[in-house]
């Protein structure tokens, strides 16, 4: 029973974070109709961001959170604008091609990060990374706890801005119908950017948040491109709440995964429940609401 | 107030409109009749800046239209309520409404213009919780014309509001366009109850395959023997 708890405890706190980049993916997915699949390379140059913050300044990886996610945002608004918006502007190209480019786009920034940091592996080993407290018998990662809480802020927060604010609305809109968006005075073209930077920027904060317990080397971006995109099919495509359910249903397979059949099948488990998705929820998570 | 001037339209290859060109004065209801794949709404959507025209110059209040992008065309004041309703059906009416209000122009003026499109339409203040895509096709209508005034037009563009509703709803469709436009909003409407529509409005024009082929007073067309032979069936 303990290890059971235990586990719980595990796959719960790991789907916290892996609901933050499903709801990125999902953002971008929802407005652009593409599959971002830079997703996790996103993530990992967020995450060497974070590395470079601790350090050479020092900077605890939560106050990097601060620089990581801006920076992302940048990124992702630069990415939108400067390689995808002019994709879509050529006619004789699909909107499907921006997929292809934002694979191009990963293979950059991977190989970028290991031209600067090589290929080796890095951690950023901080006073709470290895503590833990205790309920019961069940122990609790510090680390992954103040993640967690932090994921579940970030994640309100964005349910805030989807809901209630202008910029929300205009988001839900342009996903909804562009052509219609642009006739009501949105700036079409602003909005994608945005949702793009907002994407990265939650892929960011997922990032930096693992770093204290994680490893980093720059091939790290792939698997978790896979992992947003296993959340987002999940979630139903295009369900911000659906991604939300599908990250801690990964996050969940994943502990139970390693616990009851080994370390080693933690990306099989994901796999497996994406194709049994595929063939028998092909909907996904119920979409509760499309936000 | 709006000036088309001579556009060609092309989709692709395919030329839709040829040489287009009427006037919108200020303050009055211009309404643009013509059969199914005439070009009506093509028009409206050059005007909008959604498509450019290959030639001719479009302009409003003496600035060119058609070198702008759709979202700077609204800033000015042309609002386009566009064919077959368009509201965002996952959102509710209220969303909806306050969408149309996106402008810097028209924002500062929300909560009045929300006020106002719930005295016009009051069936959609009772509804405003409700997600947009379970109206009525005639609440949607509504709706949508509603959103457009949220928007604060000098120019309201509306484009067949009477699409697929009941002839009860028609004629309370024009009557709301009709006191939108008595308001002191210049109107431009498109139709195909070319009846209803000429009497009601001051001046039309006639688009047939692409090209203008009539226009004047709204009188003047309703006993133009051509239009009553083709349009009215007389
Ligand atoms: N997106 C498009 N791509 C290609 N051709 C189009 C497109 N939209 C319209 N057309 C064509 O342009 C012509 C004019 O269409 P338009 O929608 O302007 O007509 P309309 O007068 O508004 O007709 P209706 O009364 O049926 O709404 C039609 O022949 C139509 O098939
Ligand atoms: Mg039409």
């Amino acid at each position: 029973m303990d290890v059971f708890l235990q586990t719980l405890v595990a796959g719960v706190l790991k789907g916290g974070l892996y609901a933050l980049i499903g709801a990125g993916m999902t953002l971008i997915m929802g407005v652009m109709r593409i599959i971002n699949l830079a997703h996790g390379q996103m993530m990992m140059v967020a995450m060497y961001i974070t590395y470079v913050c601790f350090h050479y300044w020092g900077l605890d990886p939560y106050l990097a959170l601060f620089i990581s996610m801006p920076a992302l945002f940048l990124l992702g608004v630069g990415i939108q604008k400067y390689t995808l918006n002019p994709l879509l502007k050529a006619e004789s190209l699909l909107p499907e091609n921006q997929v292809l480019m934002t694979v191009g786009i990963g293979m950059v920034l991977t190989e970028v990060i290991r031209f600067i940091f090589t290929s080796n592996y890095l951690s950023v080993k901080t006073g709470y990374s290895d503590a833990a407290f205790f309920l019961g018998r069940i122990s609790f990662s510090v680390a992954l706890t103040i993640a967690f809480g932090i994921a579940c802020a970030i994640t309100a927060f964005l349910f805030w801005l989807l809901v209630k604010t202008d910029l929300g609305r205009s988001i839900r809109a342009v996903a909804q119908d562009e052509e219609a968006a642009a006739l009501m005075g949105i700036h079409v073209e602003r909005i994608r950017s945005t949702a793009m930077g907002l994407g990265a920027a939650l892929a960011a904060a997922a990032g930096t948040l693992l770093l204290p317990v994680y490893y980093l080397y720059p091939d790290i971006g792939g698997p978790f491109t896979r992992r947003a995109f296993i959340i987002t099919v999940l979630g139903g495509l295009g369900s911000t709440v659906g991604a939300i359910g599908g990250g801690l249903v990964l996050g969940l397979a994943e502990a139970f995964g390693a616990t009851y059949i080994g370390m080693a099948s933690e990306e099989m488990v994901g796999l497996i429940i994406f194709l049994a998705v595929l063939l028998f929820l092909p909907e996904g998570l119920k979409r509760l609401t499309r936000v | 107030m709006l000036e088309v001037d001579g556009i060609d339209v092309f989709y692709g290859d395919a030329q839709v409109l040829w040489d287009v060109g009427f006037e919108v004065r200020p303050g009055e209801l211009f309404v643009l009749v013509g059969a199914n794949g005439a070009g009506k709404s093509t028009a409206l959507k050059a005007i909008s800046s959604l498509i450019r025209p290959a030639r001719g110059r479009i302009q409003f209040e003496g600035e060119a239209l058609h070198a702008l992008e759709p979202h700077q065309v609204v800033e000015r004041g042309v609002v386009h309520v566009p064919e077959g309703r368009r509201l965002f059906p996952e959102m509710t009416v209220e969303e909806n409404l306050l969408l149309g209000a996106m402008t810097r122009r028209a924002k500062a003026k929300r909560r009045s213009s929300l006020e106002w499109v719930y005295e016009l339409f009051p069936r959609l203040q009772a509804r405003r919780r409700q997600p947009a895509g379970t109206l009525s096709g005639g609440e949607q209508q509504m709706a949508a014309v509603g959103r457009g005034l949220m928007g604060q037009p000098r120019l309201l563009m509306v484009d067949e509001p009477s699409l697929g509703l009941a002839p009860i709803l028609v004629g309370e469709i024009f009557s709301i366009v009709r006191r939108v436009h008595e308001e002191g909003v210049t109107t431009l409407m498109i139709e195909q109850n070319v009846q209803q529509s000429l009497a009601v409005c001051d001046r039309a024009c006639v688009l047939e395959n692409g090209r203008i082929v009539l226009h004047g007073s709204g009188q003047q067309l309703l006993h133009n023997d051509q239009v009553r032979a083709a349009y009215l069936g007389l």
